[in-house]
This record gives C-alpha cells, sequence and structure tokens, in this order.
C-alpha cells in the first residue's frame, strides 16, 4: 500500500483551498541516451486517474500522464463549500494500484 | 442461430468481466477511462487530435503561471487561472515532451477554473493549456526554458 497522501483543506468564506500531496514514483520509464534522444529504460509507472468528492459528489476527474511530477501536487478551489464538508481523494495508477484518503474542510485559520 | 449464441456469449462474457472488474476496482470503473491514445501520442497534434482539443481559440483569459526559466526540468511548477465562464475540462501539455499531454482535468460545477500543480518538462519550450467551455476550446501557451546540466 502506497503512502498516505497529505491534504490540507481550509475554508475561508465560501471557498475552500484544497492542496494534495501525494506519494507516487511517477516513473517515466523515459532515460535519454548519449545522443539525446528519449529511449524507453524501464516499465512506466504513473498515477492515471485522480478522482475528488465532497460530500460524495465528484468534484474534479483528473487523468494524469506520466510527466506529472514525482510525488504529485495537486491544488484547487471548490465554492460554496463549508467547514466539516468530506473531502475523499483516490487515485489509480497504471498498475492498478490505488489509494484512498479523506479529510473534513477545516476553517482557515485568520 | 450461431449469430445469436455468439452474441450472447461475448455479451454474456463482456459484462461478467465488467462485473468482475467492477468489483475489484470500482473506483476505475467509475472514473472516466483514461485516455490511452492522448496520453500516448508522441507529437503534439496527435495528442490534441486524441484529447478532441484541435480547433481552439487563442485566448487572453487564460492565465499560466510558470517560470520563465525552470531550474529542475523534473518539478516545474505550474498554475492555471482562467476567466471563461463555465470551464469544464482544462487540459496540460509540454510541446517539446516525448508525450505531449501532460494532464486533464473534468471540473464539476462549483470548482474554480484553477489548478495548480507540478510538472516534468524534457526539453525548453510551451507549457499549452486547453480549455473546454461551452463545447469550445480555448488555448494558451506559455515558454519554459530548461537548463539541462546546468550545474555541470
Amino acid at each position: 500500500m502506497a503512502d498516505p497522501m497529505k491534504i490540507r483543506a481550509q475554508v475561508a468564506g465560501d471557498m475552500a483551498d484544497i492542496k494534495i500531496l501525494m506519494n507516487h514514483p511517477m516513473e517515466t520509464g523515459r532515460k535519454k541516451n548519449d545522443a539525446g534522444e528519449w529511449v524507453m529504460a524501464s516499465q512506466p509507472h504513473f498515477i492515471q486517474n485522480v478522482t475528488i468528492t465532497l460530500n460524495g459528489k465528484t468534484v474534479i476527474d483528473g487523468q494524469f500522464g506520466s510527466s506529472i511530477s514525482k510525488n504529485p501536487f495537486l491544488g484547487f478551489k471548490v465554492k460554496g463549500a463549508k467547514v466539516g464538508d468530506d473531502l475523499v481523494v483516490t487515485w489509480v495508477d497504471n498498475k492498478g494500484e490505488q489509494r484512498t484518503d479523506k479529510t473534513k474542510l477545516e476553517a482557515k485559520p485568520s | 442461430m450461431n449469430n445469436f449464441r455468439r452474441l450472447f456469449l461475448t455479451r454474456f462474457v463482456v459484462v461478467g468481466a465488467t462485473i468482475a472488474t467492477g468489483l475489484l476496482k470500482p473506483l476505475q470503473a467509475i472514473a472516466a477511462e483514461w485516455n490511452k491514445i492522448a496520453f500516448d501520442a508522441k507529437t503534439l497534434p496527435e495528442a490534441l487530435k486524441g484529447a478532441g482539443l484541435q480547433n481552439a481559440s487563442e485566448s487572453k483569459d487564460i492565465v499560466i503561471k510558470a517560470p520563465d526559466i525552470a531550474e529542475n526540468s523534473a518539478v516545474v511548477p505550474v498554475e492555471v487561472n482562467c476567466k471563461i465562464p463555465g470551464a469544464q475540462i482544462i487540459s496540460l501539455f509540454a510541446d517539446k515532451n516525448p508525450q505531449p499531454l501532460i494532464a486533464q482535468f473534468s471540473l464539476a460545477e462549483g470548482v474554480e477554473p484553477y489548478i495548480s500543480t507540478r510538472i516534468k518538462m524534457g526539453d525548453t519550450g510551451n507549457i499549452r493549456v486547453v480549455v473546454q467551455a461551452g463545447g469550445k476550446n480555448y488555448v494558451a501557451t506559455k515558454e519554459v526554458k530548461v537548463t539541462i546540466g546546468g550545474c555541470g
């Protein structure tokens, strides 16, 4: 099982500011050879789907390629969110591994 | 009769397989299917075609925040802020990457047309953001210089 994600979800007014840090190698499998050309050197291993729900309703459905950096970061904002709303983040990678983490929206410290 | 049997069998097997994978990986079944054609494309035109985003008009309402010079090409911070009303899908490309399509985000109603992430860039080139809103495509680009072996 992959390591847990770090999620920070804070509400200011009716706007939720959500930042997610996933733990994943995001391996493209590609290396540059001596001639400077990209060649496949290993098996790619990367997150393909990321689904984020707020109170059970999907807010973001993301698809990643292997060009997202290692330990993917994703930040976004949702209007009409409240403190205590349930946020669930799930990713699935190209080997079928997956991870789900949950949190509740918090008030942004002033 | 043979045709019917074949149809019945294929349907049955397909449905069975769908149920089986559905039970094992319910999330993959729910999530939109990963667009293999677009992500595996090796050139920008192919990637844009695979994602169905060829005809996009330039827009100043898409603001891309990224460094002019990337210190680390494996971690290039990118922020997309879009002022087009009703933005539904935000797609990120790096024109010069071996696989140009980086990510696609479908936004539900209420989600601000804003995405912040970090990407890898193979070479100096444009970051390209295509936004789908109301059945139309809009595009903006920002050049990022990648210095390779800058420390050597």
